[in-house]
């Protein structure tokens, strides 16, 4: 056993000095005892001659500058993994909270893992069919992608996760082929494996609930695992969890093969976390008071999303954050986005008006998209029929700002055309059930069924060979 | 004490040393057992600020440092191109076979370039001449696009006293050179401090267009081979797209790509596609004639730093041969953000929003770098390099620090336009705040390459396009209906400008890449239809929207497909097609009203 010091000299909100240290090296993973026996774990931040900056993981409380004993442990933070760990619920800093027994590892890892070398990876272009027409047909979703809901408070973003974990598949080959959707039982490829892991950071009790059920409904929760700090639950802990979660999606998805969708949730306390580490060490603040190195930080975390060239399984993270006053400005979905592949914005007024899910087409984006349309991946139609409609919305909503000043009796016949055809795309393709998983063939249909409204002519996006094969023939072809 | 370095403090990538009495500022050490590469960057007495280019996890005070007199230099010689590097030159590939791992792990040690690699060198200088620093000696056909030229190095200059042919490593001598100081042996390969620019002849002012074979930057706001550009924009809006679309397509020979601190996917895309795409200027695949810079955002943000400036002295290296070369950094804010990091952590007086104080020096020496100049050497070889660095502004405010010190240096401005691609119209560069300052530089060549109206449409084209802004204010107060034909006229023509001219296809095989004179054909079309629309438009029975259905704008909005072959006919074609379209509405004109007249007083009857 390690010397335990007693030496603690300052404690300031996780922040503790340990004086006269030895052999400390910089983030090497220390247990802290209490006075009262209670064991608590942290981090070195700052390794110096004789003196130690600890962060703890876990909650200060009780903790005393005389009579704590602090180990330093050799190590990093790692967690012990094996295959059982699917179906398993963790507390934030990783310890079992479902009351079955502790994992007997096969292997212990890093939580803070290494940088993938960008040499090594696998360029993600598989479809994933989420079943939401938003996603599939305008920000599409890739095996291997990082791909985040910008939400607010009060915006459905978990249903809309929760939905996209219970249905996420990728098409078969038969499917693709034929165009046409596989028939229930048919639709999973026998030789692969699927995993959901779920970081849970500061999210209410309710909100940890909500997901451990949306998963148990669709027997998903066997091949889960789930690391959940509630609210109520220490805030530096939130530092540790998502890395958790992600050193054991590494390990299943590139160790085990498995295909594994991260939800993590709400990455805005987690930032929020390290904003308060930052101001307990006196850092010079960037934007809003984050830390300077928010940036490197959330890349680290991000950028464990992916495929690595000749192993099976994937990694897709979806993270979750809210914007605080729905601000895409605001550091925090501004540097996310600077680093994910793309973003799904939720938008308040769609919510407001009763249509679910709120997807946003303009200011949502997926940037794998161009090599996981069209021929071979979904349908040829899908990459021009994507931009047509985004463009078409985008100048309907125009259109519409433009009918309030002027009235619509002045507005010309092309633009009475987008008008109704942005009313018609909110209320057929935008708005869909909570259960309701459409096929990317049934959402094509529809956004060809919702471009007969515009004179052809303005149909600058899509190949005139595409129109005479997907189009429905107007009635009324005058 | 001993005076052996040794460290005495770690946080994250700074790393501070005592007994560093003997340390250079900028000098190269090996930090720890594990043998970690860093960098002095500050001295205090006999302690060292260091910072580290690895991860510094698991390193604590006690470990030994390990100075080794070098400033931190890149290899150039012959196998830079078609690699792909980390932040201080070390092939990644090399890095993956060493760590035998997918992940990038500590304390590797490999060369920049190949040590046993066997190359054809052809001297072209004889024993006996009397040669400068920066004479060509010989030369190395690098790969099928690029012969590399073997020069004096700076400082050296003397008489050939051995040359030889044949086949070399980069470490072996090839030419033996008498200087005053006596013999000096050359190899192929030159060592050269990544942070002091290298040295050129004479300054040249720019004077001919990079060509980029994207329209909106090629007509509107034209970079100079030898120019600084930049490209700011939220996240979204396109930066990374019209960067690798520059890489692709502009008419440079040799490309160097840094992706700094972005996304390790982006960097696998190039990677995939680069040795599949054509350059469109020789047919190769373009992975012949590019240098690729990575690291990513998770990999140490040391190395972030000291990316761009390895990826630009490998720039100067080709430009010294007497090569055009445009470096594209993707993105200058993310090093500035490391510069940050590290002052942060070095507790120095922050400037704006944390930035060190000598951001704006540190921006405009790098950018300096750019430039077309005289190369160094008796030949009279001419060079250029040309910088385009992408600028990711925090929530897309061009009013914050690194935008606002990269537009005090660089003289071309393409602003990204979140709404542009909102309307999936991309390029999404705004035409009202994109500047470019080359403009009139450049009028000289385009009157004597391309055509002799060239600029003047330029002018034409951007009036239109402001007048269309202005406009537009006047149609969302009180509709369209108030405008005189002239106007509508405007307005349809700013339409088939962008909607015909500026969208651009990145995708699409043929649209990707418009050469400067097809570009010219197409605005010379769209211009001629506004010519000749303008003839007729004063005619008492003018109907504006006859015009808006001619035919012939189908075929306008189709010329971007046009292939560039046989081209010029097909113009011509188009061309003629709406004179007579046009005089057919103006013959046809009398007769229209003529029949409407008609229409109405059959209805009425």
């Amino acid at each position: 056993m390690s010397t335990a010091y007693k030496t603690v000299t300052d404690i300031a909100g996780p922040l503790m000095i340990v004086e006269g240290v030895e052999g400390v090296s910089y983030d090497e993973l220390c247990e802290i005892e209490l006075t009262n026996g209670k064991k608590r774990l942290g981090k070195v931040l700052e390794a110096r001659e004789g003196m130690a900056v600890v962060q703890m993981f876990e909650d200060a409380q009780g903790a005393t500058t005389e009579g704590t004993k602090v180990r330093f442990l050799k190590r990093a933070f790692e967690i012990g993994v094996s295959e059982d760990i699917l179906g398993r619920v963790f507390s934030g800093s990783g310890r079992p909270i479902d009351g079955g027994p502790d994992i007997v590892p096969e292997k212990k890892l890093d939580i803070n893992g290494a940088p993938i070398n960008p040499f090594s990876r696998e360029y993600p272009d598989d479809f994933i069919q989420t079943g939401i027409s938003t996603i599939d047909t305008l920000n599409t979703l890739v095996r291997g992608q990082k791909l985040p809901i910008f939400s607010g408070a009060g915006l459905p973003h978990n249903q809309i996760a929760a939905q996209i974990a219970r249905q996420a598949r990728v098409l078969t080959d038969e499917e693709i082929s034929s165009g046409v959707e596989a028939k229930e039982g048919a639709t999973e490829k026998a030789d692969e494996k699927f995993a959901v892991v779920f970081a849970a950071m500061g999210v209410t009790f309710a909100e940890a609930q909500y997901f451990q059920q949306e998963l148990e409904k669709t027997g998903a929760l066997s091949r889960a695992v789930m690391f959940i700090n509630t609210a109520d639950n220490p805030v530096v802990e939130r530092i540790a969890t998502p890395r958790l979660a992600l050193t054991v999606a590494e390990y299943l998805a590139y160790e085990k093969d498995y295909h594994v969708t991260v939800i993590m949730t709400d990455m805005t306390n987690y930032c929020e976390a390290l904003r308060e580490v930052s101001a307990a060490r006196k850092e010079v603040p960037g934007r809003r008071g984050y830390p300077g190195y928010l940036y490197t930080d959330l890349a680290t975390l991000y950028e464990r999303a992916g495929r690595i060239r000749g192993r099976n399984g994937s990694i897709t993270q979806i993270p979750i954050l809210s914007m605080p006053e729905d601000d895409v400005t605001h550091p925090i979905p501004d540097l996310t986005g600077y680093i994910t592949e793309g973003q799904i914005l939720l938008d308040r007024s769609l919510h407001q008006k009763g249509i679910f899910p709120p997807i946003i087409p303009m200011g949502s984006l997926s940037r794998l998209k161009p090599k996981a349309q069209g021929e071979g991946k979904t349908r040829e139609d899908h990459s021009n029929m994507d931009a047509q409609l985004t463009a078409a919305y985008a100048r309907g909503v125009e259109v519409r700002e433009l009918a309030v000043i002027l009235g619509e009796s002045s507005l010309n016949d092309a633009d009475k055309a987008f008008l109704k055809f942005s009313e018609r795309f909110e209320k057929e393709f935008i708005q869909q059930g909570e259960t309701e998983n459409r096929s990317i063939f049934r959402s094509l249909e529809i956004g060809w069924d919702l471009l007969t409204e515009l004179p052809r002519e303005e149909l600058k996006r899509v190949k005139d060979e595409y129109v005479d094969k997907y189009m429905p023939k107007k009635i009324d072809n005058a | 004490m001993s005076d052996k370095p040794t460290i005495i403090k770690v946080a994250g990538p700074l790393v501070v040393a005592k007994g560093m009495k003997e340390a250079k500022m900028y000098e190269v050490c090996r930090v720890s057992k594990d043998n970690l590469i860093g960098e002095v960057i500050e001295l205090h007495g006999d302690t060292a600020s260091i910072q580290v280019y690895e991860e510094t996890s698991g390193v604590g005070p006690g470990e030994p440092v390990e100075l080794t007199g070098t400033t931190l230099s890149v290899d150039l010689g012959p196998g830079l191109l078609e690699t792909f590097y980390d932040g201080i030159q070390r092939p990644l590939k090399l890095i993956e076979e060493k760590a035998q791992s997918p992940y990038i792990t500590r304390g590797i040690n490999v060369p920049g370039l190949d040590r046993q690699r066997k190359w054809d060198f052809k001297a072209t200088a004889e024993v006996g001449d009397k040669v400068g620093e920066g004479d060509v000696l010989g030369t190395v056909q690098e790969t099928t696009l690029i012969e590399h030229r073997v020069m004096v190095p700076p400082s050296i200059s003397g008489t050939i006293s051995e040359i030889k042919s044949g086949n070399f490593n980069i470490e072996e001598v090839v030419a033996v050179i008498d200087t005053e100081d006596g013999k000096k042996e050359i190899t192929m390969l030159q060592k050269w401090p990544i942070r002091i620019p290298r040295p050129t002849g004479k300054k040249l002012m720019p004077s001919e267009p990079l060509a980029t074979g994207m329209r909106v930057l090629d007509m509107l706001f034209p970079i100079a081979r030898g120019g600084a550009a930049a490209i700011p924009g939220p996240f979204g809006a396109g930066k990374t797209v019209t960067q690798q679309s520059l890489a692709k397509f502009c008419a440079a020979q040799v490309i160097v790509y840094i992706g700094c601190g972005e996304r390790g996917n982006e960097m696998t895309e190039v990677l995939k596609e680069f040795p599949e795409l054509e350059d469109p200027n020789t047919g190769e695949p373009l992975m012949k004639r590019t240098v690729l810079i990575a690291n990513t955002s998770n990999m140490p943000v040391a190395a972030r730093e000291a990316s761009v400036y390895t990826g630009i002295t490998i720039a100067e290296y080709y430009r010294d041969m007497g090569y055009d070369v445009a470096l594209m950094a993707d993105s200058t804010s993310r090093w500035a953000e490391a510069m940050r990091e590290m002052s942060g952590r070095l507790e120095e007086m922050p400037g704006e929003e944390g930035y060190p104080a000598y951001l704006g020096s540190r921006t405009a020496g790098f950018y300096e770098r750019a430039g077309a100049a005289e190369c160094l050497g008796s030949d009279d070889r001419k060079g250029s390099l040309s910088v385009i660095g992408a600028v990711s502004p925090p929530g897309g405010d061009f009013s914050e620090p690194v935008t606002q010190n990269t537009l005090r240096v660089t003289k071309v401005f393409w602003a990204l336009d979140a709404k542009l691609t909102y309307k999936r119209h991309f390029p999404s560069i705004n035409w009202l705040q994109s500047y470019s300052l080359y403009t009139d530089m450049l009028g000289g060549y385009y009157s004597k390459e391309v055509a002799e109206d060239f600029s003047r449409n330029r002018v034409r084209a951007s009036e239109i396009l402001q007048e269309e802004s202005k406009l537009e204010e006047i149609v969302r107060l009180v509709g369209t209906d108030s405008l005189s034909p002239r106007e509508q006229l405007t307005l349809e023509i700013a339409k088939m400008i962008r909607e015909d001219f500026l969208f651009q296809n990145a995708f699409d095989k043929i649209d990707a890449y418009t050469s400067l004179k097809k570009q010219y054909r197409m605005m010379r079309a769209i211009l001629t239809f506004m010519d000749s629309a303008l003839n007729i438009i004063d005619q008492e029975d003018f109907d504006f929207s006859k015009v808006q259905q001619l035919a012939v704008k189908e075929d306008i909005t189709k010329c971007s497909f046009l292939p560039e072959e046989g081209m010029e006919a097909k113009f011509d074609e188009i061309e003629d097609k709406i004179r007579s379209q046009m005089n057919g509405l103006k013959e046809a004109g009398s007769g229209i009203s003529k029949a409407a007249e008609t229409e109405v007083a059959q209805a009425a009857a």
